[in-house]
């Protein structure tokens, strides 16, 4: 754990891969599972498509339009969204659920190959973020 | 040294300004949201204070309660909107950026110099639609679909609906909900106020009409409740000219009546007081503490005298002085006056102001 804080200490000194967002099904959050190049050599193909199926599968559990979601925006509505000062939204649990499974990526997967995987939620929800933690130039 | 903690939103770009340590994100420019603010807090105090006292007692208590939720959900939903982010894409960190260049560069191929480069869009295929996303130059993005860059706010905003001044705040995907309900809830404040305000504007109406009606038949609102002029037995309105025009001018441009009050003048305590005090004055309707020393003077004096006009109360000794008494009348007004009874006195010069006109003419 304290090698990962370390490796998020010094992301920002090397190389970054960037997987864009899939907007084929709309604007809903989605990640492309197309493989990027440039990690050819470092992780199998299949490993990097899981993770970003599963995150894929997490986003849309948080932007499910259903029973619960309109009873959660009612209920916030007629008390003026003043419950929100209590309580936490269906979005933000989820989202809580996908930084402890990337942590949990990065520690069994991840840094054993020398990668580290940002939470696309500090890049403002536009690309999932790997990070070569050896000075690596692209072409 | 002790170095502070700065938190991000120190070191955004854009023009938003924050407040509260970050909890608050605004537009630079306030005026207007200020403006919104007064309008609805200063309409609303208005018919609270007004209005709903009245409304309270007559119709309803739940008239007032509910409005006053109403309007706490109006401006609930306003804050929110204006304090919220709309939700600002942030922009590209410089590896991205690069990342993002590289890729375009790869697209685009080798441009001859000289040659303008092709614009930079991304096609996209949403539900088989070919839909084009946008590289936005200051924020080194290619914008997703629905998202659109604010120049007043300097931002990316996803699903960017427009920047509104009233609530001084872009309307995006995450605060759009709370501008609909804000307008939503205004309206039916607006409308809710309206109403009741609509019933006194009715009434107000209804009043004036009312006041109309007597004016054009010359009646006051006691002789029509008692229902004086009305009824088959009942005296005819001796007071009306019988045509609405003259009694309408009569009313609104008859001639402005003069104050006989005289609230303004001096309390006055002497001895000339004193002296026509003697006079017997007790029938006299007008001699009273109130009216000034000439006046007072003028009064005394005027009672001695043989009134004008004879009446039943005249005394007969005085009544051949009469003649010669309408020739007196006007002149000495120094005249010490002697002390005889007073008979009431049916002279227009009882009229104090009338008769202090004719005490300056001398």
């Amino acid at each position: 754990f304290h090698n990962l804080q370390e490796l998020r200490l010094n992301a920002s000194l090397v190389t970054k891969v960037f997987v864009q967002r899939d907007y084929s099904e709309g604007t809903v959050c989605r990640f492309q599972t197309k493989f990027p190049s440039e990690l050819d050599n470092r992780i199998e193909r299949t490993l990097l498509e899981e993770t970003v199926k599963t995150l894929n599968s997490y986003y849309v559990e948080a932007e499910k339009i259903g029973g619960q979601s309109y009873l959660e925006g009612c209920l916030a509505c007629a008390t003026a969204y003043i419950i929100f000062l209590c309580m936490e939204t269906r979005y933000e649990k989820v989202l809580k659920k996908i930084s402890c499974y990337i942590q949990e990526q990065n520690e069994k997967i991840y840094a054993p190959r020398g990668l580290l995987l940002t939470d696309p939620i500090e890049r403002g929800m536009r690309v999932v973020s790997f990070a070569h933690l050896l000075l690596f130039s692209i072409k | 040294m002790i170095t502070r903690k700065v938190r991000k939103w120190e070191k955004l770009p854009g023009k938003n300004t924050f407040c509260c340590d970050g909890r608050v994100m605004m537009a630079r420019q306030k005026g207007v949201f200020y403006l919104t603010l007064f309008l609805i807090i200063g309409t609303c105090s208005l018919f609270f204070a007004f209005e709903c006292p009245y409304l309270a007692v007559h119709l309803s208590p739940a008239i007032p309660v509910f409005a006053a939720l109403l309007f706490l959900f109006v401006m609930a939903m306003l804050l929110r909107t204006s304090f919220s982010d709309p939700g600002v894409l942030p922009r590209a960190l410089p590896e991205e950026a690069t990342f993002i260049e590289m890729e375009i560069e790869a697209a685009n191929g080798n441009v001859p110099a000289g040659q303008r480069p092709p614009p930079r869009i991304r096609n996209v295929q949403i539900n088989n639609q070919i839909v084009k996303l946008k590289y936005c130059y200051t924020c080194k993005i290619f914008r997703p679909p629905r998202a659109s860059h604010c120049s007043i706010c300097d931002n990316c905003v996803d699903r960017f609906d427009h920047h509104c001044p009233w609530v001084g705040n872009c309307v995006g995907k995450r605060n759009y909900r709370y501008f609909y309900l804000f307008t939503m809830s205004l309206s039916l404040l607006t409308i809710y106020i309206f109403t009741f305000d609509i019933v006194h504007v009715v009434m107000l109406v209804g009043l004036t009409g009312f006041h109309t009606y007597l004016i054009s038949l010359n009646q006051t609102t006691n002789e029509d409740i008692k229902g004086s002029w009305s009824g088959k037995n009942r005296v005819q309105n001796p007071y009306s000219h019988k045509n609405i025009f003259k009694n309408c001018c009569e009313v609104l441009c008859g001639p402005t009546y003069p104050s006989v009050l005289d609230r303004r003048g001096l309390m006055q305590e002497d001895s000339s007081v004193s002296a026509t005090s003697a006079a017997p004055s007790s029938s006299s309707s007008s001699s009273s503490n109130p009216v000034p020393q000439t006046m007072h003077a003028v009064l005394c004096l005027q009672k001695t005298t043989a009134p004008l006009i004879p009446n039943e109360h005249t005394p007969d000794d005085a009544k051949p002085s009469i003649a010669t008494s309408a020739e007196k009348s006007p002149s000495p007004r120094d005249e010490h006056p002697p002390a005889q009874k007073v008979p009431p006195l049916a002279s227009p010069e009882t009229d104090a102001e009338a008769s202090l006109a004719k005490d300056k003419t001398h």
